[in-house]
């Protein structure tokens, strides 16, 4: 339990806020967390920050609660697990999940922690965390997908002062990059994290300034209230007293063999009050893929869900907490036992929000999404130069590959694109100008998104052709259970790789691999998942359906699956249609399915090896 | 005598100032604009400014014009039908778009994604490559090539773009099937990526090639009609486009590049700001334009605009240097609401538009708008303009009272004192984007306010970010036909370089920025400005090897050595974000702009008053300000004379603005017809 060290005494007064002093105020914080991301952005070398943006800032009042930030830390468990002192000009740094109660999930996010003083007195907190593209052990990346303890996951640093009182401790932070394969992307990226942090202090100082500290201590009171009463109407609302809402999707492996895991959660309100429950979940992973979750980010993914929804403006905060209870099973997928490996669990954070969103949709299915791009790939590839001008210089690329958004009430799925905010591709021209290799095809692929009257995003298709002897990495899921389509709209295509050798064999890679040797002209494809269907495809435009056959984002072949002849010249050939959608509309049932999460779980297991040309995994059990 | 035509084109009016360079005198004419041929409005406009200053039409030297033909054909998604050809294997880099979703978590559930610019369907790919450093991988397939673009022959196909991977590095490719082109689809215009942007990229520059072949066909004909109908009315003298980065470029080079011209017309009002803060005595500036739906600011050094390298309009960003301007989602007809569920009162960013507007315009507007709440609290008077146009003070107020009702408050004056307090905020947080956030000091600026509600709210933001004086300028609401009459001609060239400075060999940037330098002066000289008027500036964009963002880094000798514009950079970085890196320097692009001389326009000065402006005082009325009603005198701008100082509160009209200066402060009259608000102490 940390110590704080306040230089001045007594009380702060606070009183009554205006209601136009606490918007500005909100208004202020907004703009003070925006400016977090701008630093860090504009600062980082790796390229997992650059490019992906993978990094979540916030600003916390004096007791650690979040008044604006984004999903996935936690102030208070880090404090908790803080065994120290904490006085003016500290900044705090961890990368260890299991010393600050998960505040993090794996040890390539790096957390930076900063307290806000005002006069002697903290005010607040600032903290933003970052993931490094490298942090040393087995694998470049850090992220071996055959992990079973996180002590092959690179170096793990528990929480300490990075900076005691301002002054750095240069020997610590040696002796951190030491461990790591590119300390100058560390280095930066550390440096923008910390820039990031004390900009966010200097703005939360000014606003003390503008308003009045014991104004601004007040309002941030005010914001957290105002999460709360809304959350509360909003519970009472949309959930019906004591009915339990469950939903269950899945992670395909876990990188050695065991799959597929249940993800299950469970809701129930009572009173004020709901209960989130993951309860029926798998237990946890022999391999890197948990997801080690608090229940204050539980609570954080909910409220993102429920609070948007309401009132998109709102600042988003931590004020609803006391109106959700949450139990995660020990031992389970969501909270393994130390040592257990953490690294490739991008796949669970993701599948959390099809997660949430297939269980509170339930209660409205017309403002439901299908399933869709629940996750954020990876691609690494690394290895020495072995001519030219760079001849033994080490190359290390670390990129991310997007597919099909979910049809949508709104409408089709974008194509080969992020459910991550700010993430976009890293250009083929500028691949190609810092790493030896080519893509010879980069495009979505006709067909992978689910049909629906809202069509699923397209999965994308890149094809690297390798230019240097390396190895390369892949973390991705959805290759054997189905991005599930909804009210109706069928599921969306699942994902491949597999490389084509140059001596012209073809070898499928696993969907978690890593050091799979490649060679000079050997072409990997990369074929990420389609986004599921929304709604009747027999409902859709034939028009429409025939365009996107003349665009190519559609074979003729797949609009049959709309019910839509079309013709070699890419017009619909109408009459043939009516009959196809009469037959296709006797031949099912009346009431279409409210969820379509493809063949169950027995059968894919049955024809896994046949269909995706890999063997089928173990189902995981609990144990004593 | 010589006369210089300033002419801007805006959705509603269309401005003409015309500028006697002699004497400095100026003749405005404000006219409806004529959406259907922008051409008719003009030469109306230009027709009522000449007869007013009793000239011919004939006596003009120069049309200057900011237009926004190019941004609408955009924002109104009526460009031409473009075909696009791509490197085989990359025909959906536009539908792919980086894949980039905007907004927050869960932003993607509530993103509708638009249509892009080349219909896929339009889009073809060629067998060819070329590596990153140039080498061909593939040779083009003419044959393929042919066969492709017959496949667009009959689609109806009104722009060729074309954009081949790695082009940037070596245009021979593109350039070959130009040539093809124009042989299989005679008489459609042709944007090659290597000419537009040869830049790397794929997505961005390929982009920029379509918007550019998008708006062209319309861009043509709008200058092709304005010249002939400029000729017929009688008018010799040449014709200028505003370029978005603030230059003047021939017409001829505005239809080759239109892409060059999206930002024209706020442009024009950053140039026009230039103008008039140099008049009172002052080069460091922000600008701070707020008008119906929006406000834009940009930020001003040394009398020069921060150019950026990308063009915002609407969901479109394409790279091409602009005016950087930030655009905040906030006007005079921004909607007040309060969401039930929180109770909070948020301003914007839905608008009222033109239609029906602001309840105070009783054109059947009930929601409450900015304008609403400045007629509540008294800061528009009733009768604007003159008298032509009166508000309907009761519609305001009952629109208002819906929001003091939904939060509790005692009054509608309360409630509107909140909302132009969030706006007032929601504008802080962009004019903070331009200043703190690239790390500048808004103290150490001027803040120039125009546009049709910028007066009204510029003493505030002058309280909010310390940057004084705020300047109104007269005539708040031509500023930027007056920027487009005082700008220079401007042209560049850019490329991609993209070397570690380790790589660099002696002398080789500084003979690579004086080819740009070269190729850019030629243009313009062909253009008829002769090189030795010319002015020649060198920036490079540069980083340390390996991050994301580059900092463009002005470069004064082109043969300094690398070491000294590491230091300039490194002092750049440090200044944004406080620390600096022990990484190898890496150069992104060079770039090469000229410049021509600034037009020799005289400064107009107004008769010298005795400090006392009350013989321009026609009124007073009530205002509510800090909580309390006060009285506030009412000036006519027009009867100010040179060294009146009006002290707040009070309220300065003239014909297209309002001006509020608040208790505590005191605006100056400047000789040259500018307000200077500062506080009293």
């Amino acid at each position: 339990m940390a110590q704080i060290i306040e230089t001045a005494t007594g009380a702060i007064e606070k009183g009554e806020v205006d209601p136009v002093t606490l918007d500005l105020i909100e208004n202020g914080l907004r703009n003070a967390r925006y400016e977090m991301d701008e630093v860090l952005f504009r600062t980082a070398l790796s390229p997992g920050i650059r490019e992906q943006h993978d990094e979540f800032p916030l600003i916390a009042d004096p007791d650690g609660k979040m008044v604006v930030g984004q999903f996935g830390l936690s102030i208070p468990d880090f404090l908790d697990g803080f065994d120290d002192t904490i006085e003016e000009g500290d900044v705090l740094l961890t990368s260890d999940p299991y010393a600050c109660g998960a505040a993090i999930s794996h040890a390539n996010d790096w957390l930076v922690v900063v307290p806000i003083f005002k006069e002697g007195r903290v005010v607040g907190w600032a903290a933003m965390f970052g993931h490094m593209s490298d942090v040393g052990g087995k694998t470049p990346s850090s992220m071996p997908t055959d992990a079973r303890t996180i002590f092959e996951e690179g170096v793990i640093i528990p929480p300490f002062k990075l900076y005691a009182k301002g002054q750095l401790n240069e020997d610590a932070l040696r002796i951190v990059l030491n461990q790591v394969r590119k300390p100058d992307w560390n280095r930066a990226d550390l440096n923008g994290l910390v820039a990031a942090c004390r900009t966010a202090s200097r703005r939360v100082v000014e606003m003390c300034d503008r308003f009045g500290t014991g104004t601004y201590l007040s309002a941030l009171d005010s914001l957290l209230q105002r999460n709360y009463d809304a959350m509360k109407v909003l519970l009472a609302m949309v959930f019906e007293e004591g009915r339990t809402l469950s939903f269950t999707d899945y992670i395909c492996d876990d990188g050695i063999g065991n799959g597929p895991y249940e993800l299950k959660l469970s809701l129930t309100r009572t009173g004020d009050k709901v209960h989130l429950d993951f309860t029926g979940s798998s237990p946890q992973a022999a391999g890197p893929i948990n997801y080690y979750i608090n229940e204050n980010l539980t609570r954080m993914f909910f409220g993102i869900y429920m609070i948007t929804v309401a009132d998109p403006q709102i600042l988003w905060n931590d004020g609803f907490y006391p109106l959700v209870d949450v139990t995660i099973p020990d031992g389970s997928y969501w909270k393994p036992k130390f040592p257990a490996a953490l690294s490739g669990r991008n796949h669970g954070i993701g599948r959390v929000f099809d997660l949430f969103g297939g269980l509170l949709g339930q209660t409205n299915p017309a403002l439901l999404n299908a399933a869709g791009f629940s996750s954020s790939p990876h691609f690494m590839y690394s290895g020495f130069y072995s001519e030219g001008e760079r001849k033994g210089e080490w190359f290390q690329l670390y990129s991310i590959g997007f597919g099909g958004i979910p049809g949508r009430p709104l409408g089709d799925g974008p194509d080969g694109h992020s459910l991550w905010p700010s993430f976009v591709n890293i250009p083929c021209e500028y691949l190609e100008s810092y790493y030896p290799l080519r893509i010879e095809k980069w495009e979505t692929v006709a067909d992978t998104g689910g049909a629906g009257l809202h069509r699923g995003g397209n999965g994308v298709d890149v094809a690297y052709v390798f230019e240097e002897p390396g190895t390369i990495a892949i973390h991705d899921d959805r290759w054997l259970t189905y991005p599930w389509g909804v009210n109706g709209g069928h599921p969306g295509a699942r994902g491949t790789k597999w490389v084509e050798r140059i001596d012209g064999t073809r070898q499928v890679l696993p969907s978690k691999c890593h050091d799979v040797p490649v060679s000079p002209g050997d072409v990997l494809h990369f074929v990420t998942w389609g986004g599921g269907g929304w709604g009747d495809p027999l409902e859709r435009d034939p028009e429409l359906v025939a365009k996107e056959v003349r665009r190519g984002l559609v074979t003729a072949e797949g609009a049959k699956r709309y019910g839509v002849c079309v013709a070699d010249d890419g017009t619909v050939e109408a009459d043939a249609t009516e009959t196809l959608r009469d037959q296709m509309r006797a031949d099912r049932p009346a009431d279409l399915p409210v969820f379509d999460m493809g063949p169950p779980i027995e059968e894919l297991l049955a024809n896994c090896e046949a269909e995706t040309g890999l063997p089928a995994p173990k189902r995981p059990v609990w144990t004593g | 005598m010589s006369y210089r035509l300033g002419v801007d084109v805006g959705g509603t009016f269309t401005d003409v100032l015309l500028v006697e360079e002699g004497s400095g005198s100026t003749w405005r004419a404000k006219t409806a604009s004529t959406p259907a041929d922008q051409a008719v409005g003009v030469l109306i406009g230009i027709g009522q400014v000449c007869a007013a200053a009793g000239i011919e039409l004939s006596e003009v030297a120069q049309v200057l014009h900011g237009t926004t033909v190019a941004t609408n054909a955009i924002l109104e998604g009526k460009g031409a039908t473009v075909g696009l050809v791509t490197t085989k294997g990359f025909r959906q880099v536009l539908q792919i778009a980086r894949s980039f979703v905007p907004g927050g978590l869960a932003g993607w559930i509530i993103w509708p994604k638009p249509e892009p610019l080349a219909d896929l369907g339009n889009t073809v790919e060629v067998d060819e490559r070329i590596a990153s450093d140039g080498a061909v991988i593939r040779q083009l397939d003419e044959d393929d090539v042919r066969a492709q673009l017959t496949k667009l022959a009959g689609r109806g196909i009104q722009a060729l773009a074309v954009s081949l991977i790695n082009s940037f590095a070596d245009p021979a490719h593109e350039k070959r099937i130009a040539e093809i082109a124009a042989e299989v689809l005679p008489g459609v215009p042709v944007s090659l990526s290597s000419d537009v942007l040869p830049e790397l990229r794929e997505y961005e520059r390929t982009l920029t090639t379509v918007a550019n072949g998008y708006v062209q066909p319309q861009v043509k004909r709008y200058i092709q009609t304005l010249s002939d109908k400029l000729a017929e009315g009688g008018v010799a003298g040449e014709l200028a486009i505003l370029r978005s980065d603030g230059g003047l470029q021939t017409a001829s080079a505005a239809v080759a590049a239109p892409v060059t011209m999206l930002m024209s017309g706020p442009a024009g009002g950053v140039t026009g700001a230039v103008w008039v803060a140099e008049q009172s005595g002052y080069r460091d500036l922000i600008t701070f334009d707020m008008g119906g739906t929006s406000t834009d600011v940009g930020l001003v050094q040394d009398l020069s605009p921060r150019i950026g390298r990308e063009t915002k309009v609407g969901d479109l960003t394409v790279r091409a240097s602009s005016v950087d301007v930030r655009t905040v989602g906030a006007g005079g007809g921004s909607i007040a609401h309060v969401p039930e569920l929180t109770k909070a009162l948020r301003v914007g960013p839905q608008s009222a538009g033109a239609d029906p507007g602001p309840a105070a315009y009783g054109k059947g507007g009930a929601d409450p708008t900015v304008t609403d709440a400045n007629v509540v609290l008294g800061y528009l008077p009733p009768s604007l303009a003159g008298g032509e146009i009166t508000l309907d003070v009761d519609a305001a107020r009952a629109a208002v009272a819906k929001v003091a009702e939904a939060m509790g408050l005692e009054s509608a004056e309360a409630a509107a004192a909140g909302i132009v307090d969030i706006v007032n905020e929601n504008m802080l947080g962009g004019l903070r984007l331009v200043s703190v956030q690239q790390g500048f000091d808004p103290r150490d600026f001027a803040l120039v306010a125009f546009g049709g509600a910028g007066p009204l709210h510029a003493n505030a933001l002058g309280r909010l970010t310390g940057a004084w004086p705020v300047i109104v300028p007269p005539s708040p609401g031509v500023l930027c036909a007056l920027g487009d009459a005082t700008t220079s001609r401007r042209d560049e060239s850019a490329r991609t370089v993209l070397r570690r400075f380790a790589q660099l060999e002696g002398g080789e940037l500084g003979s690579m920025l004086r080819e740009l330098a070269d190729e850019a002066g030629g243009r313009l000289a062909e253009q008829g400005l002769p090189r030795d008027q010319q002015t020649v500036g060198y920036q490079v964009d540069v980083r340390y090897h390996g991050q994301g963002f580059e900092i463009p880094v002005d470069v004064d000798d082109p043969d300094a050595s690398l070491e000294a514009l590491g230091e300039r950079f490194d002092a750049e970085h440090n200044r944004l974000f406080s620390f600096l890196l022990d990484v190898d320097h890496e150069i992104v692009n060079a770039r090469a702009t000229v410049t021509g001389p600034k037009p020799d326009v005289a400064p107009v000065s107004l008769a010298k008053g005795d400090g006392d402006p009350s013989g321009a005082r026609v009124s007073e009325l009530e205002i509510y300000v800090g909580g309390e009603h006060v009285p506030a005198g009412v000036y006519d701008r027009a009867k100010l004379r040179a060294g009146d100082v009006v002290r707040g509160p009070a309220i300065v009209t003239e014909m297209d603005s309002t001006t509020l200066v608040l208790p505590g402060h005191a605006a100056t009259v400047h000789p040259s017809g500018s307000l200077l608000i500062n506080p009293e102490n």
